[in-house]
């Protein structure tokens, strides 16, 4: 019995991640209400559904542990912060290193272009996730307005 | 012909260097004592700071009442105190039991023994049941974990292996890339530790709780968002037996002090 559940379980994990290297090679139409985006030249030109962002939204999501979450993993010129994240590079001055479409891209799905990157994808198609939690099912991680309004905050960082 | 077996023995000099650097890496496993805070470290040293202690007393309370309905105590067979326990044994779990083809946890065999002596079983993560498994693993402190690895659990471990490399959840992260790529890095102000299994159960600062490796798992995992596993589903069991076999040669700790 034992040995079926087991090689039920090989089976199915190894057909998830089937499933992804396929899923990132084909379309990215998710629920009807995710915008579909395109990466070009490792950025993606067009704002997520067309939208404007707000610099001081941005930086309020960024700093929210329950949305943005950013200081968890990375620095920002942010005061009284007790210690920084150090998984992800520093992002003072990113926006003199990266063009916003590169950082649209990045807060978006890094792991679209950078396949073993730890970073989550913000906006990342919620047919490619595995196993999410029961609220987050179907659900992006932002909104396209939070990341538009999150790459308005990074554009000020230069 | 000179620069010919120089080459060849640079060569597997070179072959030899990285064969040094590739098991030096297999075997850097720390524990996540190691990787806590200094003040963190010093509560779990201090007996009369560490509340995980107070687990463990609660847990010897049970073993030495009666436990299960069966009008039989833990201590009857195993000896007051749990003195006729074997050390080396409590360091071998979660075990392969090859009659029944199951992984055995603590907990599991703590139930499997109130059953078998007539009494009923608690659910998995029942708070006696913790309180039980803290007191009997705190039995076997500074025993080498020692989970078995050959014969028919090396397949299972690979299927654990499997599950420890898959990605869940929103956050779409695997327990390998956290706790084997960057176990050092600072998270949300603490440090990523190995995720060994060493100290579990372990009372836990983010919680106020004593948790055993089951419960912090399904804590990683709805952190990740994702949905957890079932306690004692088979992937569970699975990842249960992978992660304590990645703390082989640790020495156990509970009830240790984590973040």
């Amino acid at each position: 019995m034992k040995i079926i559940q087991l090689a039920i379980i090989v089976v199915v994990t190894l057909l998830a991640d089937r499933a992804y290297a396929d899923n990132i090679a084909l379309d990215r139409s998710g629920p009807a209400n995710y915008c579909n985006w395109q990466a070009v030249d490792y950025g993606i030109a067009e704002p997520l559904c067309g939208l404007v962002g707000d610099a001081d939204r941005g930086r309020a999501i960024a700093l929210d542990g329950s949305k943005g979450n950013c200081l968890a993993c990375h620095e920002l010129p942010v005061p009284d912060v007790e210690a920084y994240g150090t998984i992800g590079p520093p992002l003072s001055g990113v926006a003199s290193r990266l063009t916003l479409p590169m950082i649209r891209l990045r807060v978006v799905d890094t792991r679209s272009f950078s396949p073993m990157s730890i970073m989550p994808g913000f906006y990342r198609d919620p047919g490619l996730i595995n196993r999410p939690g029961k609220p987050y099912r179907g659900r992006t991680f932002l909104s396209a307005q939070q990341v538009e309004d999150v790459i308005a905050y990074m554009a000020t960082l230069k | 012909m000179m620069l010919g077996i120089h080459r060849s023995a640079m060569m597997s000099c070179m072959l030899l260097l990285s064969m040094v650097t590739v098991d030096t890496m297999a075997n850097d496993v720390r524990s996540g004592y190691e990787f806590i805070k200094p003040d963190t470290r010093e509560i779990q040293d201090d007996d009369f700071a560490n509340p995980g202690l107070l687990a463990v007393d609660e847990g010897r309370e049970l073993f030495n009442s009666q436990q299960g309905g069966a009008g039989k105590t833990c201590s009857e067979c195993h000896g007051e105190e749990g003195g006729d326990l074997d050390t080396g044994n409590i360091a071998r779990y979660p075990v392969y039991d090859e009659d029944s083809s199951e992984i055995i946890s603590l907990q599991k065999r703590i139930n499997l023994c109130r059953e078998n002596t007539g009494g009923d079983t608690l659910p998995s993560n029942h708070p006696d049941l913790i309180a039980l498994e803290t007191f009997v693993r705190h039995i076997a402190v500074g025993e080498p974990v020692n989970v078995q690895t050959d014969g028919p659990v090396s397949e299972l471990l690979k299927a654990g292996e499997k599950l420890y490399n898959t990605r869940f959840g929103l956050i779409d992260m695997s327990c390998y890339q956290c706790h084997v790529l960057y176990p050092g890095q600072m998270i949300r102000g603490q440090k990523i530790s190995q995720g060994q299994g060493n100290g579990f159960p372990a009372y836990r600062l983010d919680t106020g709780e004593v948790t055993n490796l089951n419960q912090r798992i399904q804590q990683c995992l709805s952190l990740l968002r994702a949905e957890p596993f079932d306690a004692d589903s088979y992937e569970m069991e699975l990842l249960e037996l992978y992660i304590m076999s990645r703390s082989n040669g640790l020495r156990i700790e509970t009830p240790a002090v984590r973040y």
